[in-house]
């Protein structure tokens, strides 16, 4: 018997992702690393999704957290979309690609 | 009421906007406005027939599309998400109203209308979701939306405030739907009521209680994770500000309430509550004294709104030390009334400030001397809305307080209060600060008789309006809180 089941493994992954796409969030200063950041968060959630699906037992995975993925992938693809756009609007109003640069004073 | 039409009511308050919102962007200026205005008369119409229903036949539920949970997505409207509803048609119409000058039929301004009803009709699509998995759909949407309006205004200042919005908004959505899929993997269901039937055993399931409650905390923008919200609330454009303020912040609580107290938050992750409580007591001492510290008059109205959050948080020590269903229900029937009564004011507030901003052309509260006698309407909206934030009787925000005040005596959890009634003297201190300088006399005549284009108009009375409301609910709040109670019962476990 292996220690990790698939289903840990895929969650311990995705529960990995998630902490280095929260840890770029928070310590990469480019807006476009920023926006990468999120997507990377989003893709360990996904991941242990995923992973959950495999719980029950049997051949047949649980369609139900395969439909929240899908769900969260096109709510993930409109949201990095205007992120980008807001990115690039600033980029060209200030020519700034970090918030600091973009003369926001922080808080 | 017909049964049919009752029964399509919670449909009717999501489609009105949601179909409105898509005809606004198809158009120009002129007809979004008129698509905007029309939309808002009929969902009030909706939302208040909804409200009248629940309270006269309990809580209703639809089917979307004929599949019931487990399977399908159920919309479900208690005493509480009625509240709700008809409080965002109240301050929704005000809003539409006032951008209906604001923006006027500036081409600029066109985007407005279409993302404030998509806005409007998510929020409303959030109050009457009951699975936590739609739930985050509707968070999303509220967010992208929000974000979007907060960049309309396109200046610096408005675009990185959008940006830093975004990111900790987006960051708190996925957060939240970490813990929906451990949430999930440990109960196997999505439906609420289902997953209140359980207990939260498993260590993933507390684990995820415990990471959507953080997700959820950086959305409603509870100290120490608010940092994004003064400049987004105070940088948008003043009918934004008011929405961003009175009704956005309150739809991300609104899950946190429901989550705390249906999946037994306090149980499931010992101290949590407590810890809750006490960043909202702290929420009240630095907003108020961030408030009192600003120099501009809309971050002045953006702090107070940091720390008006902060009441909200104090009703999860109470409801987890309540050995009685009817005193944890009391406490979360305080908290709603709160987010009530704090939408009325903080949105007659903003909107005040933006007619001030738009007549004087700046917020600098240090220039703003002799603006009672200028603007009068607009002091007196400010003045008013202040009372209810004091919670000086016989205002909302007085009868939240004073719910609050009854229930942690009543738990023996008395201490709790201390923080409600400090509050009060906390505001008092930045709302004196601003109505103190409206009613000096101004040094110079200079720019009293430039040509005031909000001297009338929905501009001048809306915020008014508002401001009577919020002490017009203290006045009648039994009928609020009779349809609140039941639903705060039956989310206790009453």
């Amino acid at each position: 018997m292996p220690v990790l089941s698939q289903t840990d493994l895929y969650a311990a992954a995705g529960a990995l992702l998630f902490c280095v796409g929260l840890y770029g969030l928070v310590v990469r200063p480019h807006l476009l690393h920023k926006v990468l950041a999120l997507n990377i968060i989003s893709s360990g959630v996904f991941l242990v999704l995923v992973g959950i699906a495999r719980r029950v037992p049997g051949d047949v995975p649980d369609p139900v957290p395969h439909a929240m993925v899908l769900t969260g992938i096109v709510v993930t693809v409109s949201s990095t979309a205007f992120g980008l756009a807001l990115v690039k609007r600033i980029y060209t109003e200030t020519g700034a690609v970090t918030l600091s640069e973009a003369g926001d004073p922080g808080e | 009421m017909s049964e049919a039409f009752v029964s399509q009511l919670p449909a009717l308050t999501i489609a009105t906007l949601l179909l409105a919102a898509p005809s606004a962007f198809l158009v120009n200026a002129r007809g979004a406005r008129a698509i905007s205005l029309v939309a808002a008369g009929v969902e009030t119409v909706f939302a208040f027939a909804l409200a009248v229903s629940v309270a006269q036949g309990g809580a209703l539920s639809y089917d979307v599309g004929g599949w019931g949970a487990p399977v399908g997505i159920e919309l479900s409207v208690d005493g509480l998400s009625a509240v709700m509803i008809a409080l965002a048609a109240v301050v929704g119409t005000a809003v539409t109203v006032y951008a209906a000058q604001y923006c006027g039929r500036d081409e600029r301004y066109r985007h407005f209308w279409p993302l404030w009803l998509f806005l409007w009709g998510s929020l409303v699509a959030l109050f009457s979701s009951n699975d936590i998995f739609n739930l985050y759909v509707c968070l999303e949407l509220v967010s992208v939306s929000a974000v979007a309006l907060v960049a309309l205004a396109a200046s610096r200042p408005a675009l990185t405030a959008a940006m830093r919005y975004m990111l900790a908004a987006i960051a708190g959505s996925l957060l939240y739907l970490f813990g929906v899929a451990l949430l999930y993997g440990g109960a196997g269901v999505l439906d609420l009521g289902e997953l209140s039937r359980m207990a939260l055993e498993s260590p993933a399931a507390r684990v995820g209680l415990g990471l959507a409650v953080v997700g959820l905390i950086v959305k409603t923008a509870l100290v120490p994770l608010h940092f994004w919200l003064p400049p987004a609330h105070a940088n948008s454009i003043s009918p934004v500000s008011a929405v961003m303020s009175a009704l956005v912040i309150k739809g991300s609580f609104f899950i946190l309430l429901r989550l705390m107290t249906l999946l037994e938050g306090g149980q499931a992750v010992p101290g949590l509550p407590v810890l809750l409580g006490v960043l909202g007591a702290a929420a009240i001492v630095w907003g108020s004294v961030q408030a009192f510290v600003q120099s501009r008059l809309k971050m002045l109205v953006a702090y107070s709104t940091v720390a008006q959050i902060g009441y909200l948080f104090i009703a999860f020590p109470l409801v987890d030390a309540a050995t009685v269903p009817a005193d944890a229900a009391a406490a979360v029937s305080a908290t709603s009334f709160h987010a009530l009564a704090h939408a009325l004011a903080k949105g007659a507030m903003f909107l005040a400030a933006g007619t001030i901003l738009s007549g004087v052309g700046h917020d600098r509260i240090g220039e703003l001397t002799g603006l009672a006698r200028r603007m009068p309407s607009q002091a007196l909206a400010f003045g008013l809305a202040g009372v209810s934030m004091l919670g000086l009787p016989p205002s909302g925000g007085f009868v939240s307080k004073w719910l609050y005040v009854v229930t942690a005596i009543k738990v023996g959890a008395w201490w709790w209060a201390i923080p409600v009634i400090g509050g009060g003297l906390l505001a008092a201190g930045y709302i004196f600060r601003a109505v103190a300088t409206f009613l000096k006399s101004a040094p110079s005549a200079a720019g009293d008789d430039a040509a005031d284009r909000t001297s009338a108009g929905a501009m001048s009375w809306i915020p008014l309006v508002l401001a009577m409301l919020s002490l017009a609910v203290g006045l009648f709040a039994q009928p609020v809180l009779d349809l609140l109670a039941p639903a705060a019962l039956a989310m206790v476990g009453g």
